[in-house]
């Protein structure tokens, strides 16, 4: 490329072609900019990436499945293999769930990502009293190793291939509770994936259900992924899915999305690296959960600018040898925020544009929710109907095709580079303030994200932004969809059951089980082993829970602060 | 009513497990940027922690903040033991995941108004400014 000839043309062309077209009518804003506020120019050419040097391009994209892999991780990608088609679900009791998984899997579900309720999430029993009216509202109510053999009755590991679940808090008892379940079903654990999410520190920061204070939740998921690595489980899997998502889910701008997750990560690694294992061992098992909204080629820029600083993070930061350190393995999911309480039917669209764009972004596994998203948990028709989306995506859009579609595009390319300086110096801050565990001490995360917030709200509602059906394009119309609503009963049916089990089984083995936790906790040893012992004599995850918090405290957030 | 011209105190509060408190704290800037004095509880507050809270700061208001379903069993025990501890004048009002089907029941349980999701800031002061006593 002529370099001159270019300018030359695009000045001509600004002076010429474009005031003549301003003249005749004016563009509908004064600056256009992207969801995250980044401006945005009306053409991009080669030279808004001549800066950089758009020449230099090995090294600067890597292609296809090579460092520093902003085009993806994979060579040949969906030509090879679709991304996994999993929709997270789970409610109410453990039998309505063990129906729901039978369904989904029946319709094509590759995967059971398991949706569990809050006082699992956060170590509570159902009977207790903090509890009342949360049992199995957010997902299933899992109490003890009972629960889980009600939730997979009939339903072999080795068939739904990938466990998945939102246990942060929990990450080892959950672990443990499925390795359980393994052994009876006779099932290796290397037959089958256990993926546990096991990221707490964005717990702190944006979904709350962490439960220990900070240093001892980050403790706490080591022990999963210390222990995945040295028992070889997951040779392909993750231990740790450091999550952006939330984050995004929270305000967090896509810079931000991108720098706080690998702050985060970096907190994570690190303690796995103090407790001598190797990067190599480590950074293979911690994958990324990234979110789309609807800015479309924002968020395919967002997720290929977080491959190439994961890329460069661990070869350069953490001298990584493997490639499979240095690949980010990214599971994309549709914001469920963009998801509209009012006229629902056009999120089925909205699912369709945000599982279209992961997909040009590349990622390995891909979420969409179904279109009542906003109002309750899915009902099987919006379940199906998000899976039937995947399914037009992969099928019917040719995205599969081609690696990397966009790549090369000069806006895409630009957009990328931006996000990557605004995210590095994310990054750069949280190091300043002592890294991810102090900053949240700090609640810099929890105000910055809080800002993009407020700022986001500010320009939906001066209508700077349009939501179609919120600011823009209302209907008055009445709600005339089938919403799905948990049984009241559940609650004391999940207590009446552990009332049974705590009548049943062995009480003096669970308490020597816990005791064993206990001087394990306090020791500051892999309590993943003890914790396992304990949940095969049924201890509950509450009781299991209480020992820890005896040993380590509980986080609370002070009143007042943003 | 007649709207009042004295800064109102406001109290959000997020009750029971649930964490996601992006709702409650754009509320909690947004009355604050319009000459409210509005503090907030942080999440996984008991209808105690919060009445607590409400009566020793005073407040005129109590906004509530619930996204896990558990709405009916934890927004009327807040208005019942504010009742009990005096604050029956407070103006309670509540947002989140709520059904529409849900509101009747809340609004006679003593929530004045659930703001649901798409709800404004302008919408939610005015509704304050217009009932709080």
């Amino acid at each position: 490329m002529e370099k001159k000839r270019l300018e030359d043309a695009v000045l001509n062309w600004e002076n010429k072609t474009v005031s003549e077209a301003l003249q005749r009518s004016s563009e509908l804003r004064e600056e256009f900019v992207t969801d995250s506020g980044i401006p945005v120019k009306r053409l991009y050419t080669p030279l808004d990436l001549e800066e950089k040097g758009f020449d230099y391009y090995p090294e600067r994209f890597g292609l296809s499945g090579e460092y520093p892999f902003t085009r993806g991780i994979s060579p040949t990608l969906y030509r090879s293999q679709l991304w996994r088609m999993q929709q997270y679900a789970g409610f109410g009791s453990a039998k309505e769930t063990n129906e729901w998984y039978k369904y989904l899997l029946e319709q094509g579900a590759t995967g059971i990502s398991m949706a569990l309720d809050l006082p699992t999430q956060i170590g509570y029993d159902p009977d207790n009293p903090f509890c009342s009216g949360e049992v199995g509202k957010t997902g299933v109510s899992v109490s003890s190793l009972r629960s889980i053999e009600t939730i997979f009755d009939g339903i072999s590991l080795r068939k739904a291939g990938v466990v998945s679940s939102t246990a942060n808090a929990i990450g080892p008892i959950f672990l443990s509770l499925i390795l359980a379940l393994a052994e009876k079903q006779g099932v290796a654990p290397q037959d089958f994936v256990i993926s546990v999410q096991n990221d707490v520190l964005k717990e702190y920061i944006a979904r709350g259900t962490q439960i220990f204070p900070p240093k001892a939740g980050v403790k706490f998921c080591l022990d999963v992924l210390e222990f995945g690595v040295r028992n070889k489980l997951n040779p392909h899997g993750f231990f740790l899915l450091a999550c952006g998502a939330h984050l995004a889910l929270a305000g967090a701008t896509a810079p931000q999305e991108v720098g706080f997750t690998l702050a985060n990560a970096i907190a994570f690694i690190r303690e796995g690296l103090r407790r001598g294992l190797n990067i190599d061992e480590v950074a293979p098992h911690v994958w990324f959960l990234m979110s789309t909204g609807m800015d479309f080629f924002e968020e395919i820029a967002k997720i290929r600018a977080l491959r190439r600083m994961v890329a460069r993070l661990m070869k350069e930061r953490f001298g990584a040898k493997d490639p499979s350190s240095m690949s980010a393995k990214i599971v994309g999911a549709v914001k469920g925020i963009t998801f509209t309480a009012e006229q629902l039917l056009i999120n089925i669209a909205r699912g369709g544009i945000g599982g279209l764009a992961l997909a040009c972004a590349g990622v390995q596994q891909l979420r969409i929710p179904s279109y009542d998203e906003a109002l309750a948990l899915p009902s099987a028709e919006a379940a199906k109907i998000a899976l039937r989306t995947h399914q037009v995506v992969a099928y019917e859009t040719g995205v599969t095709s081609v690696v990397d579609p966009l790549g090369g595009s000069y806006y895409v390319e630009a957009l990328t580079d931006q996000i990557e300086e605004k995210a590095t110096k994310y990054v750069e801050t949280i190091e300043s303030l002592g890294g991810a565990v102090a900053a949240i001490e700090r609640g810099y995360f929890q105000s910055e994200i809080a800002k993009s917030a407020y700022e986001w709200q500010k320009r939906v509602e001066s209508g700077d932004k349009a939501l179609v059906g919120v600011n823009v394009f209302r209907e008055e119309a009445p709600l005339n969809i089938q919403v799905r609503k948990v049984r009241p009963e559940v609650e004391e049916e999940e207590i009446e059951q552990l009332r049974e089990l705590r009548r049943n089984r062995d009480n003096e083995k669970v308490k020597r089980a816990l005791s064993e936790v206990r001087d394990v906790a306090e020791e500051n040893g892999n309590t993943v082993l003890p914790i396992l012992e304990a949940v095969k004599a049924y201890a509950t995850i509450g009781e299991i829970c209480n020992v820890l918090r005896k040993s380590w405290g509980e986080y609370d957030v002070e009143m007042g602060a943003i | 009513m007649a709207e009042t011209k004295k800064r109102i105190r406001v109290l959000i509060a997020k009750a029971g497990l649930d964490g996601h408190d992006r709702g409650a704290k754009v509320l909690v800037l947004g009355l604050r940027d319009r000459g409210m004095e509005v503090i907030y509880t942080g999440i996984r507050r008991t209808p105690e922690d919060i009445v607590e809270a409400a009566i020793q700061e005073g407040v005129d208001v109590v906004g509530l903040s619930c996204l896990s379903g558990a709405h009916n069993h934890l927004f009327p025990r807040v208005a019942e033991l504010l009742a009990k501890r005096g604050g029956g004048n407070v103006l309670v009002v509540g947002g989140g995941i709520i059904p529409k089907e849900d509101i009747p029941f809340l609004e006679q349980k003593g929530i004045s108004y659930i703001f649901g999701p798409g709800s404004q800031i302008n919408e939610i002061a005015q509704f304050i400014r217009s009932n709080v006593k």
